[in-house]
């Protein structure tokens, strides 16, 4: 399964990131075509288009606009989660640097939709280079008119937190204070930034509005499953022949995408296991690839396409070893707001380095499947659900090597 | 805050050692007209003020080089707010130094795909050329050395930033002539 490239279309262009390129391969013909729809039947466009999120939850889209109260009449925002920094996931800096107005495009049409005035485009801090490209293309829609004629955009940059990717927690920074996730509800399309409605949108998300307003609904959920539309773009790392983004239909397997994709295995070329949706989603086993790549598929198969990140491994990976760095990223960015993720983050990053080290106590993997079962669900926001997938996923599918590392195990 | 701070000293004698915190002369902690006028600009940008405050922070450690415990307390008079309020903000986010860093920062990702290509040889390699652990300065000042979490260039791995710059696909001996690089 090929398929067509749709948010990648350009990428071969050297100056893919300027209005000229964007305009010449038919940029803003979908915000041209949107300023003459009513608010609602862009918001039914998309829905019907079956549009998920993709930034990690998979929300429907177009249902997620319909949440703005419709007799508001104060301001609301939309606000761009560019703070990615799920582990194995780098499709949006991508976006950013060599397709901004795909997503200025898909702020314009989406603003639209939910009568917004003000954008936020929240980058994560470390994102220098993309930060400048989307400034930059900011300026050029401002300089030819699509921008400061009913929709302004303000591009902030984030300053280092992996939870600031939550989108209440993103909120929380904009307003300038520490990433602190808020409890909800009320949800951010009732009561977000600055007290007012409020859209959070992923980048790839947006970038994929133009072309759905452009060519319908029907061509772009036919592209997709019969949950989800489109195509997404998988970001494959780790032990492959070719850690690259691919674009491809969501109803790609998880097979095809390793092996056609990306070339195959590398290491001893023997696959061992696959994380298929950033570090938060469950491990996979070797045997349990031929999953399709949308939200239900991978929801099935009991992980979750996350933000569509894929980490390979081979038989030379030491899976211990893999959780001890997984943990030791949750226990660091762990925002320390409730107790279970909090404490359990940490005690857990210990324990797993322990075992690594020789240390492990007989009990140890006991301990922590019960504190990783006891603390979901349990917390403000998703982060500590996100750590317990591969918690209980690593060790369940392959204890015999945990407890082969632990001394009288 | 019961302490009178018209010696600009900030009590903090129950937290950092002032010299470890890098408290610096106050004198010099103050923007240009030009840089107050972009800090009102960002300001205006957002329906509450406050909402510039990382952007100025990210301004004030241009400015300064770090963020001290003299800077929190500048920025905090641009926006009203607490210092308490800012030195929460500052401690809370990665890319705010609160000591003077090195005139390069070294951040190597330490995280799952760079783990897998060989992280922890170029942890390895940079502490012996550098003669540092992470999250050290060298003597000289000139590079400071950190492992990092992901920074989403996975399919370069093993990564690293460099100041401004990503630097991909990491070797020894690429490693060895970016260092040679450094000033």
């Amino acid at each position: 399964m090929s398929g067509e490239a749709i948010l990648m279309r350009n990428f071969g262009r050297s100056d893919s990131h300027t209005i000229r390129a964007y305009v010449e391969t038919g940029g803003y013909q979908g915000w041209a075509k949107a300023r003459s729809m009513e608010p609602t039947a862009i918001v039914d466009e998309v829905k019907r288009a079956n549009l998920r999120g993709l930034g990690g939850a998979g929300f429907p889209t177009g249902t997620k606009w319909s949440f703005i109260p419709k007799n508001h009449t104060g301001p609301v925002y939309l606000v761009i989660n560019a703070d990615e920094g799920e582990p194995g996931t780098f499709k949006d800096r991508y976006l950013l640097e060599r397709d901004p107005h795909a997503l200025i495009e898909g702020m314009l049409i989406a603003a639209r939709a939910i009568n917004s005035a003000k954008g936020f485009v929240y980058i994560r801090g470390e994102y220098v280079e993309p930060w400048r490209r989307f400034s930059t293309a900011v300026r050029e829609a401002y300089e030819a008119g699509h921008l400061g004629k009913g929709l302004d955009i303000v591009v902030h940059r984030g300053a280092g937190a992996y939870i600031c990717g939550e989108e209440t927690g993103l909120i929380s920074s904009l307003e300038g204070k520490k990433g602190w996730p808020k409890l909800k509800p009320p949800f951010p399309a009732i009561k977000g930034a600055f007290g007012a409605p409020t859209i959070v949108n992923n980048v790839e998300t947006l970038s994929h509005v133009p072309h759905i307003i452009n060519r319908g609904a029907a061509w772009f959920a036919g592209l997709g499953t019969k949950s989800q539309g489109g195509t997404r773009m998988y970001s494959v790392s780790g032990r492959v022949v070719r850690p690259a983004v691919y674009e491809a239909p969501v109803g790609i397997t998880l097979r095809q995408l390793i092996y056609d994709r990306a070339g195959g295995v590398t290491g001893n070329g023997r696959l061992k296991a696959v994380v298929p949706g950033g570090s938060s989603a469950a491990i996979l086993t070797a045997d349990e690839i031929d999953v399709t790549m949308d939200v239900d598929g991978l929801k099935n198969a009991g992980t979750m396409a996350g933000s569509a990140g894929v980490i390979v491994m081979d038989e030379t990976v030491s899976i211990p070893e893999a959780l001890m760095v997984v943990a030791r990223f949750y226990a660091h960015e762990s925002c320390g707001q409730c107790t279970p993720c909090r404490e359990s983050t940490g005690w857990i990053y210990k324990m797993t380095r322990r075992i690594v080290e020789g240390r492990g106590q007989k009990d140890d993997l006991d301990t922590i499947l019960d504190v990783a079962k006891r603390g979901a669900g349990t917390t403000i926001c998703a982060f500590y659900d996100g750590a317990v997938g591969p918690y209980i996923s690593y060790i369940e599918k392959f204890r015999a090597e945990f407890e082969g590392l632990i001394p009288h195990a | 805050m019961s302490q009178s701070q018209s010696d600009g000293a900030p009590s903090t004698s129950n937290r950092t050692p002032a010299a470890r915190a890098g408290l610096s002369d106050p004198n010099t902690i103050v923007f240009s007209e030009a840089q107050l006028a972009e800090v009102r600009r960002l300001q205006a940008l957002y329906p509450d003020t406050r909402g510039a405050l990382l952007p100025v922070l990210h301004m004030a450690q241009e400015t300064f080089g770090y963020i001290s415990l003299e800077a929190e307390e500048y920025v905090a008079t641009l926006f009203d707010l607490s210092p308490a309020h800012v030195h929460e903000v500052v401690t809370f986010y990665t890319l705010y130094f609160r000591e003077r860093p090195g005139r390069h920062v070294v951040a190597v990702c330490h995280n799952l795909s760079c783990h897998l290509a060989g992280a922890p040889g170029i942890v390895a390699h940079l502490r012996q050329r550098l003669g540092i652990d992470p999250g050290e300065t060298t003597d000289d000042g000139r590079v400071t050395f950190l492992t990092v979490e992901c920074l989403c260039a996975c399919e370069a791995a093993p990564m690293m930033q460099v100041d401004d710059r990503y630097e991909m696909n990491l070797t020894p001996a690429k490693l060895d002539q970016i260092l040679r690089g450094l000033a």
